[in-house]
């Protein structure tokens, strides 16, 4: 494999990552706009994504399966939300987190509970799975299908957030919470609307996210939903074109990191004789640009200046 | 010096003779008995209420929502390994690397002084684990004390990624032996002292009683003056500066001796462990104390301790039974012919019940088990139950 072809499927593959991340982030930057709250559960509702489908694939045809996955995790936010999130609304803000964390700790024991622990082949999805050759590199379907397919949800996204009544309605709660329940917003309904459609997005990414991934274990939610977070910080929580450029920049040098070795080293640009073996810091990565990030630019690229109130 | 109350010594005489009975204890049980059960889970116990008292003191007290302390549990935990594995069996330890440090401190002074020598060896250790600790949590506040409450949690939760990374790099392969377990440092035997031909051991009481002295040091720091800025922080930050606390100050000590008790309490761990394998100190550990501190009452230093107590001794002892197949006879039951024993009592199963009581107690019993009162407030209560006519004046609380 010559440098151009190593680097482009690097890059491919890292936009791919990227783009699913990006999936799961506009989840939580959707509901941290509003509530104001890290929803450390949502990486581990994206991992229940990947085992509800190993389970349903193996019982129904795949096109019974992809939609009642789809259901399953909506409901299963939905609920989340209602159950978890709901009775702690006046409470403060480091409760809900910790409800947060109690639930991600419920989800990872329960998934521990029912696969033994073990990981679970993810099911083989014909058309994404099939291998394709793009400009000389052989990778799979999926890879190329991400990010058009994310560009897609995101305009639909945007679109329902400028234009309907409930994107406004999510709007108005994310700049002034109290003020928009004055106004008549129906705040419970807003709230749910938005675990919905994150824990959607977030159901479409795990489809994307594990076809690609040897398989699904109970922590395998826990590092990608973190990166997702902080893919939301970097873009500015509460843009959703932030998370998506978030997204993108930690999958793409997530994996240019994994491959800094074979890029640098003797066989092709030569400039290191030993190899650095800095693919340890792949995910730390992800928490170095956060605090970059959160040190030179609070608000992020996209966000709003928050405003601080005595 | 005020005078005790008489709660304060009830609860100081509580803890004589829960000092005095684990002696006890240690020398009637046997290793190989099935009480044995009882000393391993006093021993993770205290050194879990270390590290959850440690954890309340930043989370409880100064109202910062640190997730990082698996990282800083990880720091102490190699640093004391690292300075306490005799040289003989480096070699053995570090199979892939050259192991630049070569100084063993409970090796040094048990050459030089013996028995005792070796305890002060393993002790300059525990403290030098903590300083380290300490020092690098120093340098991780200045970024991150500055950031608002929720990026902090996010911020911290990513050094203790960064920490474990670093740690387990092979670039740092001949310090901290990269991925690989370090092992054969103390071992609990070593804590034994041998009397007139009889050997007593101590390790489950040296381990508790470390632990009481951090937890004492954080207690006395809490009623100190420090503590009352602490507390003032927690509650409005902005009051507080206007007050004329230094934010900023103040949170950096707490976050520094808070890192500093998560550091000795990692090298507890290492002791009751006998072997450091970074790949354990994972995000998860931190949400594991963070929720122990749930439960026994965020600000409650009595709190955290019972908190701690009762999850090691529910997760090692009492629920146990629920991975295995036999709770309470419950196992014989069959409900629409699933049998509870064969079918549900299963490994895993205990953290599954576990994890839905914590639930329970975080959405309906947010006080936890002691709010943010201590121990001799209760005492106090329970005693005033007992009297026809309470004393003028009240309680003092």
């Amino acid at each position: 494999m010559s440098l151009y072809e190593f680097v482009l499927a690097n890059l491919m593959s890292g936009i791919s990552i990227g783009g699913q991340y990006a999936l799961i982030a506009i989840g939580y930057s959707m509901v941290y706009s509003i509530l104001r709250l890290i929803n450390f559960a949502h990486g581990d509702v994206f991992m229940l994504g990947g085992l509800f489908m190993v389970f349903l694939a193996a019982t129904f045809p795949l096109w019974v399966a992809i939609p009642a996955l789809i259901i399953l995790i909506v409901a299963l936010g939905f609920t989340i939300e209602r159950v978890a999130y709901k009775p702690l609304r006046t409470a403060p803000r480091m409760s809900v987190m910790i409800s947060a964390i109690g639930v991600s700790y419920l989800i990872q024991n329960l998934a521990l509970y029912f696969t033994g622990g073990l990981n679970r082949m993810y099911p083989n999805i014909p058309w994404l799975s099939d291998p394709i050759t793009v400009l000389g590199v052989t990778t799979r379907r999926v890879t190329v299908v991400t990010p058009f397919l994310v560009i897609a949800l995101v305009f639909a996204l945007v679109w329902l957030i400028n234009n309907t009544k409930i994107g406004i309605g999510m709007r108005a709660a994310a700049k002034d919470f109290d003020t928009s329940q004055l106004m008549g917003i129906k705040i419970n309904s807003v709230i749910s609307m938005t675990f919905v459609i994150g824990s959607f997005l977030a159901a479409i990414g795990s489809i994307l996210f594990f076809t690609s991934f040897p398989g699904v274990f109970p922590a395998a939610g826990a590092m990608p939903g973190l990166k997702a977070f902080v893919a939301a910080v970097f873009g500015g929580i509460g843009s959703i074109p932030g998370a998506v450029i978030g997204g993108l920049l930690i999958g793409v040098s997530e994996t240019l990191i994994r491959g800094l070795d074979v890029i640098l080293g003797p066989a092709n640009l030569g400039i290191i004789s030993r190899p650095l073996e800095l693919a340890t810091f792949s995910d730390a990565f992800t928490f170095i640009l956060l605090i970059v990030v959160l040190v030179f630019k609070p608000t992020g690229l996209f966000g709003d200046k928050p405003t601080d109130k005595v | 010096m005020k005078k005790l109350s008489s709660a304060n010594l009830i609860t100081v005489l509580l803890l004589i003779v829960f000092f005095i009975s684990l002696i006890v204890l240690e020398q009637l049980i046997a290793p190989t008995d099935r009480m044995n059960m009882l000393l391993v889970s006093l021993r993770q116990g205290s050194i879990f209420a270390l590290l959850a008292v440690s954890m309340n003191l930043l989370n409880g007290f100064t109202g910062l929502f640190s997730l990082g302390h698996a990282g800083f549990m990880l720091i102490g935990a190699v640093t004391y390994a690292i300075f306490s594995i005799p040289l003989a069996y480096r070699d053995m330890v570090y199979l892939y690397y050259d192991y630049v440090i070569k100084v063993s401190f409970p090796e040094i002074f048990g050459n030089l002084l013996g028995g005792p020598g070796m305890m002060i060896g393993v002790l300059i250790s525990i403290i030098l684990a903590g300083l380290v600790t300490a020092l690098i949590a120093f340098l991780v506040g200045l970024p991150v004390l500055r950031m608002r409450s929720d990026y902090l949690a996010i911020a911290t939760l990513g050094f203790g990624e960064i920490i474990r990374a670093i740690i387990m790099w092979q670039g740092m392969g001949r310090i901290t032996n990269g991925a690989n377990p370090l092992r054969m440092f103390t071992r609990t035997d070593s804590f034994n002292i041998t009397i007139g031909g009889y050997t007593f051991g101590l390790i489950t009481f040296t381990l508790a009683l470390l632990s009481a002295v951090g937890i004492f040091i954080i207690l006395l720091l809490v009623t100190s003056s420090y503590g009352r800025a602490f507390k003032a922080i927690r509650e409005d930050e902005i009051a507080a500066e206007a007050m004329g606390i230094n934010l900023f100050k103040h949170k950096q000590l707490s976050f520094c001796i808070s890192s500093f008790f998560a550091g000795t309490g990692g090298a507890l761990i290492a002791i009751f462990m006998g072997t450091v394998a970074p790949i354990q100190f994972r995000a998860a550990m931190t949400y594991e104390f963070l929720l122990i501190v749930v439960l026994g009452g965020i600000g409650s230093i009595t709190g955290s301790i019972l908190g701690a107590m009762l999850f090691v001794f529910a997760s090692m002892w009492w629920l146990r039974g629920l991975d295995s197949g036999a709770f309470l006879g419950l196992e014989r039951i069959t409900i629409f012919g699933v049998n509870l024993g064969e079918q549900v009592f299963v490994s895993g199963f205990r953290l599954v019940v576990f994890s839905v009581i914590i639930m329970c107690v975080v959405l309906f019993f947010r006080r936890g088990l002691m709010g943010d009162k201590e121990l001799p407030y209760y005492v106090d209560k329970i005693r005033s139950k007992f009297k026809p006519t309470p004393k003028a004046g009240g309680v003092d609380a």
